[in-house]
This record gives structure tokens, C-alpha cells and sequence, in this order.
């Protein structure tokens, strides 16, 4: 087997860990470094991938931006550590059979679309950033141009109720 | 085994390069603090290190000592043990994970062998290094809230607002580069400044804005004076290293300097022509290929005339093992497998000395912004100024 194939299950592995790890952790700052974890390795199979232009963006948005701010805003609010609470009833009667179905669903699919998956060649994907720019602005060029109207809108919206008088 | 050899020969390649990058990048670092420490002296009129060694040479070594050997002194419980150490560990790391994408030359054939002295040679390679910078963050952040005082938090919360907002300057400065180059690899980008008109082809010349915007926002993002906000001693003690005792501080201070390292290797390589002699290839010129063995040679003779200088024996000595390693290195320069095969590093090196020097000179010169100047200067004039810089350089090369 190609070294590929081993990172895919080493950076796969640390991927579901960090997000068991998230969920465990009491303290938010704590979780938070486990999503950054979670991101980082997400990246890593982007990049096993050959999409090494989204991987480039996940670190730089996720990783990089959007978790810098969690992470500022735990500190500046000064969150203590969690308290555990008792295991809820409607959690043991309909959350876990629900999450149980869910997981022999996604199993089935999975195991019936295994031939499809397999199938899968990742040099067929050319995910450099030359072929994802042109796609962006010609074929896809209305729904790019959409979103970051989107956008524009939400931070405006977002600095107006910020400057708001009280 | 030898054939297992055979079967990896390109990794076990790939890993001692990587070893000796790493070998020579930390001791260049531990002796860039002493080039800072000396140069910061002179423009003070004072001496500065002066007594471990020669000119105080064996300082570093002695700092290194130091800080392995010192008593691990913590003042206040922590708030998290495990970041309190990962905020150090990661300093470094992502320092010296950004230099692996850069290119230190071109192609080299030496004895039949042909050597690229760069890592990791990616498509993305800006992407990469800007990525990783972009959690350098992270290091500063996690530090000052895990030192559970206040003066490392503030340090911290300002550093985290200082980075962010320059990084975005920092990355519209880019665009003006890839724009002209068309490409995202470092090492394309350098191919790209190869030709010459009666100057050499350097994007600084079409890109000074962007160059000044890029500069700038550098020296913020590795917090280096006058930005050196997350530490400005006058108003909070150390900032966010301030409980950091120890060889953790250590780390600090190599992740500070490995990160002006790779800043200055991205300004020769995006604006300077990275490995490119500033001099057209003529026959006219040609006697510039003999400038690295000039410049050992000059050093030399330096250690030399030091061996007569010099009070103390051993110093003395020293110098004299000193001055004649550098001839002997100087000699083996000019000879001719050598002599072509290292101007590209050679100019390389220079280049990225240069800017290392600027940095220090800068730190010498002036005085430390106020905060608010800072986030002032960073929002209403560098990121302006950048994004202007980006659709000048777009209209430019659309009509021309």
C-alpha cells in the first residue's frame, strides 16, 4: 500500500478522535483546540485528496480565522469549566435509538456504495487553485457573485447592530 | 538494507535535508539574536556582548546553556498545564513549518547529483506559508491565557487583534505578486523575476506599494518593534511570555526569530528575484560570480588582523582557527564546480541578510506605536492602500 493510504487512515483517525475529544473535554478552550484538530486533519485529507487548494482555505478560514475568534472570545469572557448534568430521560429514550438508526442507516448506505466508492480516483479531481478560480468566475459565476452579496450584507448587518446606541 | 535503501533512497534524501536545514536554521537563529544584540549596540554606542568569546561569539552558546540549565520558576498555578506547554511547542513548530516551502535556490548539480535546496516544493506554496502564519496566533494566544496574570492576557488579546488585522494587509499585498506571476509556487514565482530589462525584472519595481504594504505588515505579524505590541515591556512587564521561565521562553524567542527568517526569505522570493543575481548575465559581469569567495575572504582577513588585536590568548586563538577556516572556505568557494554551483544561494542568502538587518535597524531606530495608532494605521491605511494596490495592478495588466 502507498504511504497515501496509511496518512489517510492516520489523519481519518485523528479526525474522529478530535471531535470525540471535543465533546469530552470540559473546558471550552480545550474543545475548541480539538476542533482546530479536527480542522487540521480534515485539511490533511483534502490535501490526500488532491484538492490542495481547499485544503490551503480550510486551514486559513477555519483554522485560522473563525476558530481565532472562538478562542478570543472564551478568553475574553473568562468561561470557566462545565459542570456535567445528569443523563436526561428523553436522551435515553428517543435520542439514543434515534442516533442508533442513524448510525446502522449511514452504515447500510455506505456498505451498499462501497463499489461506487472505491471507484473513486482522486487524479481525476484537479483541484488547483488555476482550475477552482475559473471555475468560480465562469460557470459558477452568479452563485459566487450571490454569495458574497451574502455576505457583504451579513457584515453590514453585523456592524450596524454592533454601533447601535443603546 | 541496501536495498531497502535503494527502494527509499528519495526519502532518506528528503529527511537529511530536512536535518540539515533544521541544524543550520536554529544556529543561525541563536546567532541572528547575537547579529541583533551587536547591531542594536552599535546604533547605541555601546559594545554589547563582548566577553563569552571573540566579539562575544560563544554567546549564544552560552544563552543556550542557560536557559537548558535554569530553575523552572512559576509564580501563579496555570490554567492549563498541557497548554501552557503547547503554547511554546507551537511557536516553534509553526515557524519552522512554513520555512520547509521555501526555495533557498534553483536546481544544483554537484558531482553528477542534482540537488533543489528547498523541501517541499508546492503548488501552493504562498497558500501554505500564509496558512500556517495564519495560526501562528494560536502560539501567542493560548500562551497568555494559559499563564493565568493579567499582563500576559492583555498581551495576549492584543496580539491575537494585531495579527488578524494584519494578516489581512498582509495577504491583499500578495495579490499584486501573484497577479504579475500567475502562479502560486515559490519557486515559479522566482522563475517568473528571472529575465532583466536594464534592471533586473524584480516585482519590486512594478509592486513597490504592495512591497511596502507587505513589509509593514511582516514586521506586525512577527511582533517585532515598532508593532511589538503583545510585549511591550513598558506597559506589561513581558506581555504574553511574562510567566514563561526557562527553555519555553527559549522556544519564544526562536519561534520569534525563525518567523523574521521566513518574512525575509518571503520578501526576497516575492519581490527581490529570489536566487537571481541583481547583475545581467554578461560576459561584462562575469567576474561578479567571484563576490562569495570575496566576501569570506574579507572576513577572513578580519579574523586575522583580530589575532593581533585581540588582549586575551584565547580569544586570540579562536580568531586564528576562525580566520583561516574562512580563507580555507573562501578558496574552496572560487574553485569551479563550487563557484557556479553556489551563487544562486549565495545571492539568496545575501538578499535575506539584507532584510534581517532592516528588521534590526528598524528595532534600533524607532520608537513603539500606541495601540490604537497600531489598529488605525493596520485598517484605515494598509489594507486600503493594499486593496487599491490590487485593482491598479489588475486595470494595469488588463490593458496592457
Amino acid at each position: 500500500m502507498s504511504a497515501s493510504y496509511w496518512l489517510f487512515f492516520v489523519f481519518a483517525g485523528l479526525a474522529v478522535l478530535g471531535a470525540i475529544n471535543l465533546i469530552w473535554q470540559r473546558h471550552p478552550i480545550h474543545s475548541a483546540l480539538s476542533l482546530i484538530l479536527v480542522m487540521g486533519a480534515l485539511a490533511v485529507l483534502y490535501l490526500l485528496l488532491g484538492a490542495e487548494f481547499i485544503a490551503a482555505v480550510q486551514v486559513i478560514v477555519y483554522a485560522g480565522a473563525i476558530m481565532v475568534l472562538f478562542v478570543f472570545v472564551i478568553m475574553l469572557l473568562n468561561v470557566g469549566e462545565e459542570e456535567r448534568t445528569q443523563w436526561s430521560r428523553v436522551a435515553t429514550y428517543v435520542g439514543l435509538p434515534v442516533a442508533l438508526l442513524l448510525v446502522v442507516q449511514t452504515g447500510y448506505l455506505l456498505y451498499r456504495a462501497v463499489p461506487v466508492v472505491a471507484r473513486v480516483d482522486p487524479n481525476r479531481f484537479v483541484g488547483t487553485t488555476r482550475r477552482v478560480g475559473e471555475m468560480l468566475f465562469t460557470d459558477f459565476l452568479l452563485p459566487f457573485e450571490v454569495a458574497s452579496i451574502l455576505i457583504l450584507v451579513a457584515l453590514m448587518g453585523a456592524i450596524v447592530l454592533a454601533k447601535r446606541e443603546p | 538494507m541496501s536495498t531497502w535503501l535503494e527502494a527509499h533512497a528519495a526519502l532518506v534524501f528528503a529527511l537529511i535535508k530536512v536535518l540539515v536545514l533544521v541544524l543550520v536554521l536554529l544556529t543561525g537563529i541563536a546567532y541572528l539574536v547575537w547579529f541583533e544584540r551587536k547591531v542594536v549596540a552599535h546604533i547605541q554606542t555601546r559594545w554589547g556582548p563582548y566577553r563569552v568569546g571573540p566579539h562575544g561569539l560563544l554567546q549564544p552558546l552560552a544563552d543556550f546553556l542557560k536557559s537548558l540549565f535554569k530553575e523552572n520558576v512559576s509564580q501563579t498555578p496555570v490554567t492549563s498545564r498541557f497548554v501552557f506547554l503547547l503554547a511554546p511547542f507551537l511557536s516553534v513548530t509553526l515557524a519552522l513549518l512554513a520555512i520547509a516551502v521555501i526555495p533557498f535556490g534553483p536546481d544544483v548539480e554537484l558531482w553528477g547529483v542534482t540537488m533543489r535546496p528547498q523541501i517541499a516544493d508546492l503548488n501552493i506554496g504562498l497558500l501554505f506559508v500564509l496558512a500556517i502564519t495564519s495560526l501562528g496566533v494560536y502560539a501567542i494566544a493560548l500562551a497568555g491565557w494559559s499563564s493565568n496574570s493579567k499582563y500576559p492576557l492583555l498581551g495576549s488579546l492584543r496580539s491575537s487583534a494585531q495579527m488578524v488585522s494584519y494578516e489581512l494587509a498582509l495577504t491583499f499585498s500578495v495579490i499584486g505578486v501573484l497577479l504579475h506571476a500567475g502562479t502560486l509556487s515559490l519557486r515559479e514565482i522566482v522563475d517568473a523575476q528571472a529575465a532583466a530589462w536594464s534592471l533586473p525584472r524584480w516585482f519590486v519595481f512594478p509592486q513597490m506599494i504592495g512591497f511596502i504594504c507587505f513589509f509593514l505588515s511582516a514586521i506586525a505579524e512577527s511582533n517585532r518593534l515598532p508593532f511589538d505590541l503583545p510585549e511591550a515591556e513598558s506597559e506589561l512587564v513581558a506581555g504574553f511570555h511574562t510567566e514563561y521561565t526557562t527553555f519555553k521562553f527559549a522556544l519564544f524567542m526562536i519561534g520569534e526569530y525563525a518567523h523574521m527568517v521566513t518574512a525575509s526569505c518571503l520578501l526576497t522570493i516575492l519581490y527581490f528575484g529570489g536566487w537571481h543575481s541583481p547583475f545581467p548575465a554578461t560576459v561584462q559581469f562575469a567576474f561578479t560570480e567571484y563576490f562569495p569567495a570575496l566576501l569570506l575572504g574579507a572576513l577572513a582577513l578580519f579574523c586575522l588582523l583580530d589575532v593581533f588585536r585581540l588582549s586575551r590568548g584565547l580569544h586570540r586563538l579562536l580568531m586564528l582557527v576562525l580566520g583561516i577556516g574562512l580563507a580555507g572556505l573562501a578558496w574552496l568557494v572560487a574553485q569551479p564546480p563550487l563557484l557556479a554551483a553556489l551563487q544562486g544561494l549565495f545571492w539568496f542568502l545575501v538578499k535575506v541578510g539584507t532584510f534581517l538587518f532592516i528588521y534590526v535597524w528598524v528595532r534600533g531606530t524607532l520608537p513603539r506605536f500606541r495601540y490604537d495608532q497600531l489598529m488605525a494605521f493596520g485598517w484605515k491605511f494598509l489594507v486600503p492602500l493594499a486593496v487599491a494596490n490590487v485593482i491598479v495592478t489588475s486595470l494595469f495588466l488588463a490593458a496592457g
